[in-house]
């Protein structure tokens, strides 16, 4: 008689079983790219980090929208726009499920540096006082900081810089040890009575390693600051759960998670988001207008002015579909798995550096290659049909302090197999050879 | 295991240029000076000309910046050709060379107009890679224009 204790059962559900290699041949008959050949070579695609690739669920359910439903959505009383909006509904409430948020919490933008962008000059228009007196605690002024981290994408800094400069608020950095990671004791003194929106990544786009977001939630929290999370790197490869990491706003990019391009997400908690006055304005996110004035509905549709991007949606609720029936926790055990594979073999290469080593890692690594510069390193690989990331990654200022301009970098996805990492790690080991480098 | 290809576009000649290149650091007394950016990778280059006086002859080159072997590389070769030549005949060159980049590789650079730096047609090919070889010969262009302006 089999005895399954209650030990086992916990560590059944804490250790999600990693993907087979049949299935993840399964998986990649579903993306008809893999299949393609660069150079010669069987492509290696290990870049998914900028944009990864789609199966065919989510082209055909693009197309299956423009041949049987496509149609404006909230307008339009015909059959076809009934079916649109339904279809469209339904999608933000499959993300929204997907990451553990009111449906009425997910608001679609054309990318995830939109949705930040959104919340930024959402908070620039309160500032100036509209939609007073509800807009108040997102205010900002002289005195008032912003906090982020030296390692944000572009995209979670630029417009913060912006919105200081429009305010009068400061921009203060928690700054990061030649790691790349936190240095979360600097955290505790910057984050303070002063601190309105701390904004960060979950996990970097460069290093791959995971954020302390509890630790930074709390500081935060603590002085009454408003959290804004980066999750582009985060909601893709691991289960992530918004209320349960109680962030005030996340942003996530639907063509990082096997979607289409041109669709990214913002979640934002309901009070906030219908307290927060518009970024961009004009049809179908109004009530009553006048010449002089309007009034707006409530969230979501309040920040969706204009034509919807419906087949978009649609086809990142596809994807959405196809990587639950995977299993998040069961891509997240894979990729950190084919992260410590990256990790492993990159260990002890002669003049090759990884940036960041902590543990806690997502399938990606960037690395310095001593004496050739990352677009070679990238040239030579992409000769072998392996497709990986080069330059700054959008990450200037995280480079500069780790003391390049530049690096390569692998990224995987459920699709990864260990025998593409692997390939990888030969062609770096040849590539100072190949360029002369001998020191 | 590695291509042909990809042996052409890294040739010796290009590696040796990238390891020693010539005319790397600036000395003062330039007539103009051109700063030049690629933001997708943050290569950058400071290329100085210097003309010989009373002329329109440029006497040396020097630049100083940081970038891939094939920038350079190709900084080093534009710096080891344009020595003793006039503006114009820099004119020409720089046209030459930018007809010759733009051709997804249909165009061989004449040796005789661009000297070594013909080495460079390969680079044609790689679309993605034609501003890393373009960015000295862009600087130099502006600095051309600037030393017309002075």
């Amino acid at each position: 008689m089999l005895v399954v204790t209650t030990d086992a059962v916990t560590a059944a559900v804490a250790a999600p079983s990693t993907l087979t290699p049949a299935e993840i041949a399964n998986i990649r008959a579903d993306f008809p790219i893999l299949s393609e050949s660069v150079n010669g070579h069987p492509l290696v695609y290990l870049d998914s980090g900028a944009t990864s690739q789609r199966p065919r669920s989510v082209l055909d359910a693009e197309r299956d929208f423009s041949e049987h439903h496509n149609s404006a959505v909230h307008r339009g009383a015909h059959t076809l726009a009934a079916l649109a909006t339904e279809r469209f509904e339904d999608a933000r409430s499959s993300v929204a499920r997907f990451v553990g948020a009111d449906e009425n919490e997910i608001v679609w933008t054309s990318n995830a540096t939109e949705a930040i962008n959104l919340v930024a000059y959402a908070m620039g228009n309160a500032s100036l006082g509209r939609g007073a007196p509800a807009s108040d605690r997102f205010r900002l002024g002289e005195g008032d900081e912003i906090v982020v981290t030296v390692r944000e994408h572009h995209a979670n800094l630029i417009p913060w810089q912006e919105l200081a400069a429009r305010t009068g608020a400061t921009l203060r950095f928690i700054p990061v040890d030649d790691d790349g990671e936190l240095r979360m004791s600097e955290a505790a003194a910057i984050i303070g009575p002063r601190t309105r929106v701390l904004a960060f990544t979950h996990v970097s786009n460069v290093l791959g390693t995971i954020s302390p977001v509890a630790e930074l939630v709390a500081l935060a929290k603590a002085v009454g600051a408003l959290v804004v999370l980066d999750a582009c790197q985060s909601v893709p490869h691991l289960a992530v759960d918004v209320r349960a990491l109680d962030v005030d706003f996340a942003v996530f990019s639907g063509h990082k998670m096997l979607g289409p391009t041109g669709i990214g997400v913002l979640y934002g908690r309901s009070e906030l988001l219908d307290a927060l006055p518009p970024f961009l304005t004009g049809g179908s996110m109004i009530t009553t207008v006048t010449m002089d004035r309007a009034e707006y509905l409530p969230a979501p549709q309040r920040f969706e002015a204009g034509t919807q991007r419906v087949s978009q949606v649609v086809a990142l609720a596809a994807a959405v579909d196809y990587l639950t029936a995977v299993g998040m926790d069961r891509i997240a055990r894979h990729e950190t798995e084919l992260g410590a594979r990256l990790v492993a073999g990159l260990a002890g290469m002669p003049g090759i550096r990884l940036l960041g080593t902590s543990e806690g890692r997502i399938g990606l690594a960037s690395v310095d290659v001593k004496g050739v510069h990352s677009h070679d390193v990238g040239q030579f690989l992409d000769d072998r049909g392996i497709a990986v990331r080069v330059g700054h990654h959008c990450a200037q200022p995280l480079h500069r302090r780790l003391g390049v301009t530049s690096s390569t970098r692998a990224s995987t996805y459920l699709y990864t197999t260990a025998d593409e990492v692997d390939e990888f790690l030969a062609g770096l080991a040849e590539v100072r050879t190949f360029f002369g480098v001998t020191s | 295991m590695t291509s042909s290809e990809l042996q052409s576009l890294y040739q010796e000649i290009i590696l040796d240029h990238q390891k020693h290149p010539h005319g790397f650091g600036l000395v003062d007394g330039a007539a103009a000076s051109s700063h030049q950016l690629n933001p997708t990778c943050g290569d950058e280059i400071t290329l100085e000309l210097h003309v010989e006086p009373g002329t329109d002859v440029v006497s040396a080159v020097h630049w100083t910046g940081h970038g891939c072997a094939i920038s350079q590389a190709s900084a080093s070769l534009f710096t080891e050709m344009a020595a003793g030549h006039s503006l114009s005949e820099l004119d020409e060159r720089i046209g030459a060379f930018r007809e010759v980049m733009r051709s997804r590789g249909t165009i061989e650079a004449d040796e005789d107009l661009l000297g070594d730096a013909a080495v460079l047609s390969g680079v044609s090919k790689y679309i993605a890679r034609v501003k890393c070889a373009m960015l000295a010969w862009v600087a130099a262009e502006h600095a051309i224009a600037q030393v017309r302006a002075a």
